[in-house]
């Protein structure tokens, strides 16, 4: 379970996160819609321990991410993330990309670490692309290497922000199909996303931020068919 | 008009003493070059703090290294040190002076190199709980060799050439062994044209070589 609890963030005199309280359970596929500039990377940058926080916890599992005893290294194992821009590694092979941090980072030999790669590959539907460089891969194909790489770590929690953001329209679909093949297996997912559509499908609950708070979550239905909020209403209107 | 008459023959008689100057030559700039690599390095990381001490003192030595002349730096190692009474010999004049100025270079050209790789890579391969030496020496630094190769290739020549400046503070390299021979004989003219041959074939071989290392090192 990932749990929030009072969370503030600031950038110097810039308050971003005003005080989030979230829980995602095990198996839960909570997606984050809001405004760009509402906050939502920068939550889940303090879930994974990338930035600091200045008031409340963050809790995964029993790790307190915030603590100073806590070790960071170990706990990214546990939270695999995509970033909005892939990050292939363009001087290793994308088998290479795959099975590099199972490796160094979780102490497999080579082979038990080929071995996951090139199950994660076929997993994202990357079974033909095992020795192609990155820069031959398309956008998407290359976000789905991020995929296969982050699972390669066998996390318990996938974070996604904005995966398809920058990818032309027609390579939005493959990746979005990938996440919901992944849902589909169990696995917990905090997605940011800006299509409401795989929103609506795929989530469990929906959180709409606005400004540095949950201004309002819920089911899907609840969120999209039924917003309370004023606030979420005029998003909707706009992303509609 | 035209009276000199060319002779040859002390010049292929000393060719043994100039090919083993060569390799002099060769020795002190790879060492050279060796060292300027790791301080180059490490200047590059100075700088990229931006404040303090470090930096301060990085930025102090790129700046000279890459703004005075090259046999300046080397005069400063060889007669600048000396008035302070610390008396190097020439071969270290010349190692320290070619260390000095080439990690200077060097360290521009490996900042140039880490700017050029977006950020996203570091948070991509710390998210996979890589520390950071891992994500160093495992995702950035080779592709930053990568973007430095070519210059590096060519700072490496440059050290093999410039070099010779160390004729000047009494060693005897490839240069030095030219002059002793030249100024023995008189056969000036001689002796260094066939040199500068040597020079030439030296650095064309290292740029082959470097591009059959780069084909094999670097696969993207
Ligand atoms: N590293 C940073 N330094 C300063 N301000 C930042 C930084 N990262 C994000 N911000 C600011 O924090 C706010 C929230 O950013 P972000 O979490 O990226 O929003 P979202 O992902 O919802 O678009 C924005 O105003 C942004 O400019
Ligand atoms: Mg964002």
């Amino acid at each position: 379970m990932i749990k929030v609890n009072g969370l503030h963030k600031y950038f110097d005199d810039l308050h971003v996160l005003r005080g989030i309280d979230l829980e995602v359970q095990k198996g839960e596929v909570l997606s984050v819609i809001g405004a760009s500039g509402s906050g939502k990377s920068t939550l889940l940058y303090c879930i994974n321990g990338i930035e600091q926080i200045q008031e409340g916890s963050v809790y995964v599992d029993d790790v307190d991410v915030h603590s100073k005893a806590t070790d960071l290294n170990k706990l990214r194992q546990r939270l695999g993330m995509v970033f909005q821009q892939w990050n292939s590694f363009p001087h290793l092979t994308a088998l290479e990309n795959v099975a590099l941090a199972p490796q160094i980072v979780r102490g497999l030999t080579k082979a038990e670490a080929k071995d996951i790669a090139i199950k994660q590959l076929e997993h994202v539907g990357l079974g033909d692309k095992f020795d192609v460089y990155p820069n031959a891969l398309s956008g998407g194909q290359q976000q789905r290497l991020a995929i296969a790489r982050a699972l390669a770590m066998d996390p318990q929690y996938m974070l996604f922000d904005e995966a398809t953001s920058a990818l032309d329209p027609e390579l939005v679909g493959e990746v979005l199909d990938t996440m919901r093949v992944l849902a589909e297996e169990g696995m917990t997912m905090i997605c940011v996303t800006h299509e409401m559509g795989f929103a609506r499908d795929v989530s469990d609950r929906v959180a709409y931020f606005h400004e540095g708070v949950v201004e309002e979550i819920g089911s899907p239905d609840q969120i999209f068919v039924d917003p309370e909020s004023e606030h979420t209403k005029k998003f909707l209107a706009k992303v509609r | 008009m035209f009276e000199y008459n060319f002779h040859w023959r002390p010049v292929f008689r000393s060719l043994p003493d100039l090919l083993e100057a060569a390799l002099t030559t060769l020795q002190v700039a790879s060492l050279a070059m060796t060292v300027g690599v790791l301080l180059g390095f490490i200047l590059a990381v100075g700088r990229m703090r931006e404040t303090g001490v470090i930096y301060w003192f990085a930025t102090t030595w790129v700046e000279l290294a890459r703004n005075t002349p090259a046999l300046f730096q080397l005069f400063f190692f060889g007669f600048g040190l000396g008035a302070l009474g610390l008396h190097l010999s020439p071969y270290l004049i010349v190692l320290a002076g070619l260390t000095f100025n080439t990690a200077g270079y060097l360290a521009e050209n490996f900042r140039g190199g880490f700017e050029a790789i977006p950020s996203t890579q570091l948070r991509a391969a710390r998210s996979l709980g890589m520390n950071p030496l891992q994500a160093y020496t495992r995702i950035l630094i080779p592709q930053v060799m990568r973007i430095v190769y070519y210059p590096m290739t060519n700072q490496f020549v440059w050290v093999v050439l410039m070099s010779s400046l160390g004729m000047l503070v009494g060693y005897r390299e490839l240069t030095g062994e030219t002059q002793f021979f030249a100024s023995k004989t008189y056969r000036i003219f001689e002796y260094f044209a066939v040199t500068a041959v040597i020079y030439y074939v030296m650095v064309k071989v290292i740029l082959v070589l470097s591009k059959v290392f780069a084909s094999r090192f670097f696969r993207y």
